[in-house]
């Protein structure tokens, strides 16, 4: 085994490999960036090495810069995690010339099926079924529709170069072959001004089932089962789970024998994924399936194999790139009930999954696993960390582990409920509600599922009146203190006979909130500003951050400012409306006139005094009242600029 | 310690009588209290509001930390004075809490007539700057007030404890490192144009704040010159060029969030060097001391029942239980804070005058705070009690409070005459609080007693000369001396004139103690020298 290893990566995979490396007694030396550097994997990892500027071509793709730090700090082997250069073979080969070990395939291996249609074709050759379709140079109408024949209608038409649905057309009836042709053709000249189509066999309802493997160095191959990660958006994985529901021993058989096949096609060594397309229209059937394409690293997902089948497939990748043989065999690898991963992300599902940023300054997960199940928090990020715009928004994967789908599902549901993040917008009430969703909980998804439903799993709920109520005592700072031996802290609003209620401005949204708190024999309530009274909660879940307050209800979380009046009023410019000449002098240059509408910061006049040129700037916006005339000779103190009074 | 028993049943109807007659009373102050409240007149109010401007309540809302107590003083001041209703001598104060640190407060209502200072709005203010700097407690000071109340000012300007004081106390308050914060958010003219320029730091709001020592109109009279007041002396003119004032404020709100942001920067802690323990509520409900009080003061009681309903537990450790037993004395808990209690328990003798002379010097060798539960009739009299020295160990009591440098809190729950009054920490011995209850009454002695006295001089005079005084006469001569002593030993009589610092609902009178004793300990506890007590 490595002694020490360098692990290429960052976040929540970066972690997990130390985990991992830590158990097994290997070192780990971290690299980091200049965003990352008292990230949690430096944290965690026994040695770091700077490797850059924050953006990763300048930090985390610099291969060379990756195996000097290896090389300086003694690590035999590099972990590329996923991502980043994990599948890029040209650092494969610089990795190898240096040395060292690349824990992953061969750079042959990834090479060859690195080019999705050469890969497809390997696989054909190897007897894995492949979406039947034409993707030939060949465009002649009437070799395209003959194409279309065999492959079996209903077909996709594609633009060769498409993307983003453009030039795409599904046909159900050979007579519509030529029209829809045309239609795709045009589309696709417009788009990517080239005209070139393939046409592809259209699955019906498509699912995403992928199957875990595992080579080693002499020639073995194993399956651990299959994930589903058909709950997608716009092919972005949300939840994944293992095993795929609905599926039969029979398809199961078929599809994990395809699997191995095509790893031991190209002789595959390390952990990889062959994903398939899977037709569920019918149900899952063994003639449904076609390859898509291989991983040739670690997936995001790998955790929900882990979970079945309780094998640390970080581990077998270290022992496998140190030369040792597959630790278990195929008989020796057991499935045991279900997982799920929901992958949380800092994004705004409302606003069409809008990358989000922030500083994270409240971050709870769940304490404990849901009852009857096992919990795996990954996450590469501590509370007080930032989201930088740099790289992926990924906060962190709740992964559950129960006895059925069903109890696992549930699990789910809890440990999202009970995941708090605030400082950022996070999409845990999406994960929520796609984990609730009546169709996903009976295992009937497809990868259009999400698309269909966005709109009611994105939905924005308003918060309640008692979240509001709960909202302005947090924005109000104030906290029961009952147990307090100082009065002036247990005695919440007393007063003789009456307390005047103390206003607290908040808002949700754009919509301001004139809430006010008062007091009852030491309970607060408070009028949320329509007449209505709420006595807040006292154990809600809520976080208070810089200017903010998040009140977390389930897996919603509801954040609402509150508005600071000192920083309102350096907005608006405490300067007032008179500027003065700071000294004698001469007014050299008036830019502006009276009547004009000016900006905060736009220069008005340029006074000339102690030979030096002063620039006399607008305090504030707003609209000039007065202003001198260029050449007055002006004392200190005189008024040189008189603002409109502001409303 | 050993928890109280009480003897009380709340079924009894002696109680539920008490209870009735307490909540009228409550009841009837809650409402006086609804009034003085509201400040101004509507109409005033409303105009006050039109300009942008928090009412005064509101911007000591605003001021306070959420959830702060209030420890109102003068709540009651000039009720029933002037002859017009000048709700809390236009002047609202009282401690509450801002940034976590207690403090004294002072709000000018210009909703009542202008804000202007009555005489009793001096003496409040006065009092109020008195208890802060006995306390130690920062001053911040919500101006919006025309200064002297002119037809009045042969009784707010020259005297020594006239307008002229609030400045010198400012001075020597700083002086002595109690902060003087000033936020001007209104008028602030002439005499109180000093409230702000004597001030450590002060705020003005922008539009709405002036200062400056002769108004426009008096500019006019004088010079001739033409100004408005906003250039005379508005926020801009006094934060950018005349430097009276530090900070420029765009609103109301703006202005009380740099006043919390000022005192957030002050630097003080609160040293505490008493045992403090985990407080716990009495055994007993507070709210069953409107069954206890008997509807007539002259009816005894056992103190130990309001004790127990009062103090931490219910728990009281007697010093001196079967000695001079009119007079109850004892170390207790009261929200953790350790107090030595004083509580009447019938009229003085020498023996229970003594008791407490003696508890006093315990309590100061212990720097413990006392409190005073004031219901005294007076001390004892007649030959035997003179010959046995009442005088003298009457003296020693006196002695004994008026030295005592612990902090003093006197609530006084039933009657208060006499020289009783001086035994008991009344207002002449300076308690850092002294507090009424609705029931209470005040007086040189009772009215019956007054009448009687008054009564037999009259009848002696009139038989020396030969004359002859009927039954009837007499009654009729001391029906008014009666009603006399009971109108000018109201409360309400007492709180208008500042005899106390306010009336409060007997069921909070826990509360009220805790925040009182709490607030004096902003202060560190001096040693005593007590005088020389004749022996």
């Amino acid at each position: 085994m490595f002694e020490k290893i360098l692990i290429a990566n960052r976040g929540e995979i970066a972690c997990r490999v130390i985990r991992t490396a830590r158990r097994m007694g290997v070192r780990t030396v971290a690299v980091y960036s200049d965003a990352d550097r008292n990230a949690l994997h430096v944290e965690m990892a026994d040695e770091a090495v700077h490797i850059g500027p924050s953006p990763v071509g300048e930090s985390y793709l610099v291969g060379d810069r990756i195996i000097e730090a290896a090389r300086i700090r003694g690590a035999e082997a590099i972990h590329p995690g996923y991502g980043f250069l994990s599948e890029n073979p040209k650092f494969v080969d610089q990795v190898v010339a240096a040395g060292l070990t690349f824990i992953g395939p061969s750079a042959a291996s990834i090479r060859a099926m690195g080019l999705k249609d050469a890969a497809k074709r390997l696989m054909e050759k190897a007897g894995v079924p492949v979406v039947p379709g034409y993707h030939g140079e060949a465009q002649e109408i009437v070799l395209l529709a003959t194409k279309a024949r065999e492959i079996g209608y209903p077909v996709l038409i594609k633009a060769r170069a498409g993307g983003g649905g453009k030039g795409m057309r599904r046909v159900d009836d050979p007579d519509d072959f030529a029209e829809a042709l045309s239609g795709a053709r045009r589309e696709a000249k417009a788009a990517f001004s080239d005209d070139s189509v393939l046409v592809e066999k259209y699955v019906d309802k498509p699912r995403h089932i992928e199957v875990q493997v595992f080579g080693d160095n002499f020639g073995n191959a194993v399956h651990l089962f299959e994930r589903d990660c058909s709950a997608q958006r716009r092919h972005q994985k949300v939840i994944e789970e293992a095993p795929a529901p609905g599926m039969n021993a029979e398809m199961r058989a078929a599809m994990t024998n395809a699997a191995v096949k095509a790893a031991k096609a190209i002789a595959y060594s390390g952990a990889g994924t062959i994903e398939f397309i899977v037709d569920a229209s019918e149900g899952l059937r063994p003639d449904r399936f076609w390859f898509m394409e291989m991983n040739t690293r670690l997936q995001v997902e790998h955790p929900v194999t882990e979970m079945i089948t309780g094998i640390d497939l970080v581990e077998w990748q270290l022992r496998v790139a140190a030369g040792e043989r597959l630790p278990k065999s195929q008989d020796e690898i057991e499935l045991e009930g279900h997982a799920f991963e929901a992958r949380l992300y800092a994004e705004d599902a409302s606003r069409g999954f809008l990358p989000a940023t922030g500083t994270l300054h409240h971050l709870k997960f769940p304490a404990n696993a849901p009852p009857g199940c096992g919990l795996r928090v990954e996450t590469g990020v501590r509370q007080g960390d930032a989201i930088s715009p740099f790289y992926d928004p990924m906060i962190a994967k709740l992964v559950v582990h129960g006895p059925d789908r069903a109890a696992a599902l549930a699990g789910l549901q809890r440990a999202l409920a009970q995941t708090e993040v605030a400082g950022s917008t996070v999409n845990t009430a999406f994960l929520a509600a796609l984990a609730s969703d009546p169709e996903f909980a009976t295992g009937d998804v497809d990868t259009g599922l999400i698309g269909r439903k966005q709109d009611a799993l994105t939905a924005a709920p308003s918060p309640g009146e008692s979240i509001v109520a709960t909202a302005a005592l947090a924005a109000s700072g104030f906290e029961p203190q009952t147990a307090s031996n100082d009065p002036w802290s247990s005695l919440a609003g007393y007063a003789h006979f009456h307390a005047t209620p103390r206003r607290i401005a908040l808002k949700f949204g754009e919509q301001e909130i004139a809430a006010s708190l008062s007091f009852e024999k030491g309970l607060s309530s408070v009028d949320i500003g329509d007449g209505t009274t709420h006595r807040p909660s006292q154990n809600a879940r809520l976080a208070r951050w810089p200017g903010h307050v998040t009140v977390f209800a389930g897996a919603t979380s509801y954040t609402f400012t509150v508005p600071d009046p000192l920083a309102k009023a350096d907005e608006a410019g405490g300067a007032g409306d008179f500027l003065r000449a700071p000294m004698p002098g001469l007014v050299k240059i008036v830019r502006a006139a009276s009547g004009d509408d000016v900006i905060k910061g736009q220069p008005l006049l340029v006074l000339e005094a102690m030979k030096m040129e002063h620039t006399i700037t607008a305090p504030h916006d707003g609209i000039i009242a007065e202003i001198v005339t260029e050449g007055a000779q002006v004392m200190d103190g005189t008024v040189l600029v008189r603002m409109a009074e502001q409303p | 310690m050993p928890a109280l028993t009480s003897q009380i049943s709340p079924a009894s109807d002696a109680f539920r009588a008490n209870a009735e007659r307490m909540r009228d009373l409550v009841a009837d102050i809650t409402e006086k209290a609804t009034v003085a409240q509201q400040g101004g007149s509507d109409e005033a109010r409303e105009r006050h509001v039109s300009r942008g401007k928090l009412l005064p309540r509101e911007r000591l809302a605003q001021l306070l930390d959420p959830g702060s107590p209030f420890l109102e003083i003068g709540q009651f001041a000039a009720h029933g004075m002037y002859g017009e209703d000048i709700a809390s001598a236009g002047m609202i104060a009282g401690v509450g809490r801002v940034e976590g640190r207690e403090v004294m407060v002072v709000v000018n209502d210009a909703t009542v007539k202008g804000g202007t200072y009555y005489p009793i709005t001096v003496k409040k203010h006065l009092r109020a700057q008195e208890i802060a700097a006995q306390n130690n407690l920062p001053c911040v000071y919500l101006v919006d007030s025309g200064g002297a109340n002119l037809p009045n000012q042969d009784e707010v300007f020259p005297d020594r404890d006239h307008f002229g004081r609030i400045f010198y106390n400012q001075a020597n308050m700083s002086a002595a490192g109690i902060p003087q914060i000033a936020c001007v958010m209104g008028s602030c003219t002439a005499g109180g144009a000093y409230v702000p320029a004597m001030a450590d730091e002060s705020i003005m709001v922008r539009k709405q704040a002036t200062i400056f020592l002769g108004g426009p109109p008096l500019v006019k009279a004088a010079t001739g010159e033409d100004v408005t007041a906003e250039e005379l002396g508005g926020a801009d003119l006094h934060t950018r060029e005349s430097g009276v004032a530090d900070h420029y404020a765009l609103d109301d709100m703006h202005a009380l969030a740099i006043c919390r942001r000022i005192v957030r920067n002050l630097n003080r802690t609160k040293p505490i060097a008493l045992d403090m323990r985990a407080p716990t509520p009495p055994l007993y409900d507070p709210q069953e001391l409107y069954g206890i009080v008997p509807t007539d003061l002259r009816q005894p009681y056992d103190v130990r029942e309001l004790i127990a309903r009062v103090v931490d537990g219910s728990e009281f450790d007697e010093f001196k239980q079967n000695y001079g037993t009119t007079l109850v004395t004892g170390f207790a808990h009261l929200m953790g804070m350790p107090v030595g209690i004083i509580a009447n328990n019938g009229v003085l003798f020498s023996e229970s005058a003594q008791k407490g002379a003696h508890f006093i010097e315990l309590c100061c060798q212990r720097k413990i705070p006392l409190v005073f539960l004031q219901n005294i009739t007076g001390f004892m009299v007649g030959k035997k009690y003179e010959a046995g020295g009442i005088a003298k160990d009457g003296a020693k009591l006196v002695t004994a409070v008026a030295t005592a440098q612990v902090p003093k809190v006197t609530m006084i729950v039933g009657g208060s005459f006499g020289a009783g009054n001086y035994g008991m920490c009344g207002r002449a011995y300076s308690p850092r609080f002294l507090w009424m209850w609705p029931n209470a009454r005040i007086s040189v002695m009772g009215g019956e007693q007054a009448a009687m006295v008054l009564a037999m001089v009259r009848r002696e005079n009139i038989e020396r000369k030969g004359g002859e005084w009927s039954a009837e006469d007499e009654a009729k001569f001391k029906k008014p001396i009666l009603m006399k002593y009971e109108h000018e030993g109201h409360p309400l009589y007492s709180s208008a004139r500042l005899w106390d610092d306010g009336i409060i609902d007997p069921a909070r009178t826990r509360e009220v103690l805790a925040l009182s004793l709490s607030a004096a300990l902003n202060a560190p506890v001096p040693e005593t020298k007590f005088g020389v007590f004749r022996m």
